[in-house]
């Protein structure tokens, strides 16, 4: 067994910042496990550009972009392991680990940062009904197949669900010479970006089909088509909508679920509502020592923000190690309640007196015009701020200030909330 | 076209087919086993409810009463010899509505003249004692110890390597198109090949009708009766400890709730007679009926925690029952025709009685080399670390984790493909190793598997198939393949 101070699970985008941040702050001794072969996480992929405009104020793709990052831990020579999958972490924070290189691994980490990232929901888990033949992807698997593999996954291609992965997909398989038929999405608005629905439908005149969905897909050995269908408010397709789609290839896109097995091992308490787990400002989850940022705490719309929330996350993890004393959480935490329109918040609790400002973001719950975001406590307003527009699709992000959240009364929660305009 | 001569050639390589052959090879003969899928395994042996069943249900004097007994004595000792994983972890069959208690009486009395052992009926508290998770309108079940859970593709893989290991040849991807009497002999036609041998065994499962009309004026007609199924992530798997039945109606055993030994949880069948005996979709109107079918038995039932959906069609024989035994108009033709559920647990008893038939009727003496043991491919998720320290000592692919949501590493899955009888396909890399059958469903490891067919296949990577046909994955390399569809 060894030790470590600051055990890092996952070298993508999160993993790569948590080291950067642990490391700025004071820690030595680090390392990363990264599964893959090289570090870099799902960025590895996204051959695209439009990353990093808020961290390098440039556009970048996101092998340049994790670049970045990668070249940062490189420089201070901050150890990883490649080709190391994690097996099984302990709440005591022993993480046993298997590398090509190495076998088996145990270590005994001071403190763990959870960046494991997050996977693809698939085609069972919605229970699309209809044949069980080859052809069905989803976007991510797709992308990989074009991108890193160079294979072509289909010529004649129908994608479900506007997420970005979809949206970057739907470009992407017409650049690489496939017809992409349309976007067919399940509720009135898309889950992506804007811009994404933009540059990667729009400019290539690729249909999107809101409160559409598939109802059936065709083919005994390969997909020979598929049938869409409108859907009613309940989301319930509505008989006499279908419209056929002859196709070979069905990508998905419906949604991203962070991979916390592991985190369920270590025995952290995870939020039904993020599928994440649940942290205080410092990102540290409810088992002393082991923290989580990026995709596997809740799924971001940009790298940028998941590279700052890592950063943190490292710094706290660095503090965490180097303080003498862990008494656990015994100033209490204010709980933050969700209001109207709000979900997947995070940080789910903050402590009495935060030692820095709080960065708090969530998912608006469907589109609000002209609303309002508002985060008080009791009948003091910390924050607020009118949006034109707020989407599902795009995560919001304030920060509140240290000094008026420790001034209120720690058992009073802090509620955020979007009001409606009247 | 190549000749080739056999004593016994068993058509179809589902469980019964590969069991009986395995079972022949414990005589002095010369047998081929002959499937039309690109795999075998891959009808209803794959998409079924893989549960051990007591016996109780089939009505006394029937074949199936009789198999189904006999082979649920005789699972636990074929499933030590092979080396697949099963439990003993009985089956309850539950009534929640005052008018089906006396079903469950019935059942008891059912399973007493059929011979099952130990069986019990228990009350309210007893029940929600067990099963806590149960709805507590629960009112009286029928206690089925010897009941159980098994895998039956492993089970189907492991009689075929068994098989295979004492001699038995396997031909996959061999369809027979015709089966004649010529000198004594049958002549079996494949597209491919022509066979001849002595004894034929009927194992076609679905298509177990066809193939016995080809020889037989003494008609059958089998009915595909297709059942939806939905699967939960194994995060659930200590919801119920034994497999909850309700109360069985006309078309079957009706939904049920059934752990499976590696942990994930199956919803269902439903039961619709079809047409098209290839028709294994899963409908939007199926779905919804196991599920709320499966919320009588299961009320807080976690439908986020859905994996995947499958449907499995069942082979119903016009005869309502299995037909098992001689062609009573055609010599030496065998047949196991019709069946259907309980057809996994009596699968060891059918093999075992069809050998014992067809080695009678060739005279035949036993075979004395006959090894009864084959080992599994080790399962890395399932081991010690000093094991799996062990196992990548001697192979460093053991490191490799190719699933990540199944823990199957590269070594696994490279051995599923040069064991004899390996795996051709996806599908079946997926039924011999769990790869991709976790929660991302092959979402990850798609990729690399298809890398690793086409490298120890020797094929090119867009050759690769998830089953047989144009199950293709992808259309060659960017650029080419788009070019290539404008010539």
């Amino acid at each position: 067994m060894t030790n470590i101070d600051i055990l890092i699970i996952g070298g993508g985008p999160a993993g790569l910042a948590a080291a950067v941040g642990a490391y700025e702050a004071g820690a030595r001794d680090i390392l990363i496990l990264e599964r893959e072969e090289a570090l870099g996480g799902i960025l590895k992929q996204c051959i695209h550009n439009g990353f990093g405009l808020h961290t390098f104020k440039e556009e970048l793709t996101g092998p340049e972009y994790a670049q970045r990052y990668i070249d940062k831990v490189l420089s201070y020579e901050i150890p990883y392991q490649l080709n190391s999958m994690v097996l099984d972490i302990s709440a005591d924070k022993v993480v046993t680990c298997v590398s090509h290189e190495n076998g088996v691994q145990q270590f005994k980490a001071g403190a763990i940062i959870l960046c494991m990232g997050c996977r693809e929901r698939p085609r069972g888990a919605l229970g699309i009904p209809g044949e069980r033949c080859a052809g069905i992807f989803t976007a991510g698997t797709a992308q990989k197949l074009v991108n890193l593999e160079g294979y072509m996954p289909g010529k004649k291609v129908v994608i479900l669900g506007s997420g970005d992965i979809g949206l970057i997909m739907a470009r992407r398989m017409t650049f690489v010479g496939a017809e992409v038929l349309c976007c067919v999405e399940l509720m009135p608005y898309s889950s992506g970006l804007k811009r994404n629905i933009v540059q990667c439908l729009d400019d290539y005149n690729i249909p999107l089909y809101l409160s559409h969905t598939v109802v059936d897909i065709s083919g005994k050995e390969r997909v020979t088509g598929v049938t869409i269908a409108e859907v009613d408010s309940s989301l319930k397709p509505v008989p006499g909508t279908e419209q056929y789609f002859e196709c070979d290839t069905l990508l998905l896109s419906v949604g991203l679920l962070p991979e916390n097995e592991l985190s369920e091992m270590a025995g952290v308490s995870l939020s039904p509502n993020t599928s994440g787990a649940v942290v205080d400002e410092s990102l540290q989850t409810s088992v002393p020592g082991i923290f989580a940022a990026g995709n596997v705490l809740h799924v971001h719309d940009l790298v940028d923000f998941v590279s700052q929330e890592a950063e943190l996350a490292g710094k706290n993890a660095a503090l965490y190690v180097s303080s003498s004393e862990h008494t656990g959480n015994e100033p209490g935490f204010r709980q933050v309640v969700m209001g109207n329109g709000v979900n997947a918040i995070v940080p789910q609790k903050i402590s009495a007196t935060p030692s820095q400002d709080v960065r708090m973001m969530f998912r608006p719950r469907a589109v609000y015009k002209k609303a309002q975001i508002v985060a008080s406590i009791g009948d003091t307003v910390l924050y607020t701020k009118k949006a034109k527009i707020l989407a599902p699709g795009e995560m919001v992000n304030f920060t509140l200030s240290k000094v008026s959240l420790s001034s209120a009364d720690v058992n009073e929660p802090l509620n955020v909330m979007i009001k409606e305009a009247a | 076209m190549i000749n080739n001569s056999y004593d016994v050639i068993i058509i179809g390589g589902g469980v019964v087919g590969c069991a009986t052959a395995r079972e022949l090879t414990k005589y002095d003969l010369k047998i081929a086993l002959l499937e039309k899928s690109t795999d075998i395994c891959a009808g209803q042996s794959k998409a079924n409810t893989a549960i051990i069943h007591g016996g109780y249900d089939a009505k006394p004097g029937t074949k199936k009463a009789y198999y189904n007994v006999l082979g649920n004595k005789m699972f636990g000792k074929v499933c030590e010899e092979l080396d697949v994983p099963h439990e003993w972890n009985g089956s309850l069959v539950v009534s929640f509505e005052s008018d089906q208690d006396d079903k469950i009486f019935e059942l008891y009395q059912r399973g007493q003249k059929n011979g099952v052992p130990n069986l019990g009926i228990i009350k309210h508290d007893e029940i929600m004692r067990r099963e806590p998770n149960i709805n507590p309108e629960a009112r009286l079940a029928l206690d089925v110890q010897n009941g159980g859970i098994c895998c039956p593709y492993e089970l189907t893989i492991a009689y075929a390597e068994n098989a295979a290991k004492n001699g038995a040849d396997f031909f996959r991807s061999s369809q027979v198109t015709s089966i004649r009497r010529e000198n004594e002999a049958w002549i079996v036609e494949t597209p491919s090949q022509i066979f001849s041998c002595k004894a034929v065994v009927n194992c076609a499962g679905m298509y177990s009708d066809e193939i016995h009309n080809m020889v037989s004026k003494d008609k059958l007609s089998i009915q595909p009766r297709r059942g939806e199924y939905y699967l939960i992530d194994k995060k659930y798997a200590s919801a119920f400890h034994s497999a909850i039945f309700q109360v069985p109606g006309k078309m079957g055993k009706g939904i049920l709730i059934a752990r499976t030994v590696d942990g994930t949880t199956l919803v269902g069948p439903t039961a619709e007679d079809i047409q098209d005996k290839t028709d294994t979709r899963t409908t939007a109107e199926g779905l919804s009926k196991a599920l709320a079918g499966a919320k009588i038995t299961w009320p807080s039932l976690p439908t986020r925690a859905f994996i995947t959906t499958f449907s499995g069609l069942r082979s119903h024989c016009d005869r309502d029952d299995f037909v098992i035994g001689k062609v009573s108009d055609a010599p030496l033709f065998f047949d196991a025709a019709g069946v259907e559920s309980p057809g996994l647990t009596s699968s060891p008893a059918i093999g075992f009685e069809l050998a014992e038939m067809v080695a009678q009727a060739l005279n035949s003496g036993k075979n004395d080399k006959f090894d009864p043991i084959r080992k599994g491919i080790p399962k890395f998720r399932e081991l010690s670390n000093e094991t799996r320290a062990k196992l990548i000592a001697d192979n460093s692919d053991f490191a490799k984790v190719v699933c990540r949501c199944e823990t199957v590493t590269e070594a696994e899955i490279r051995e599923a493909i040069r064991r004899p009888v390996g795996a051709v396909t996806v599908d079946g890399i997926k039924i011999r190793t769990r790869a991709g059958m976790g929660r991302c469903q092959a979402g990850f490891c798609t990729p690399r598997v298809l890398e690793i067919l086409s490298e120890e296949l020797n094929i090119p990577l867009e050759m690769v198939r998830k089953f047989g046909g144009d199950s293709k994955y992808v259309y060659g390399k960017i650029f080419e393949a788009s070019e290539a569809s404008h010539d």
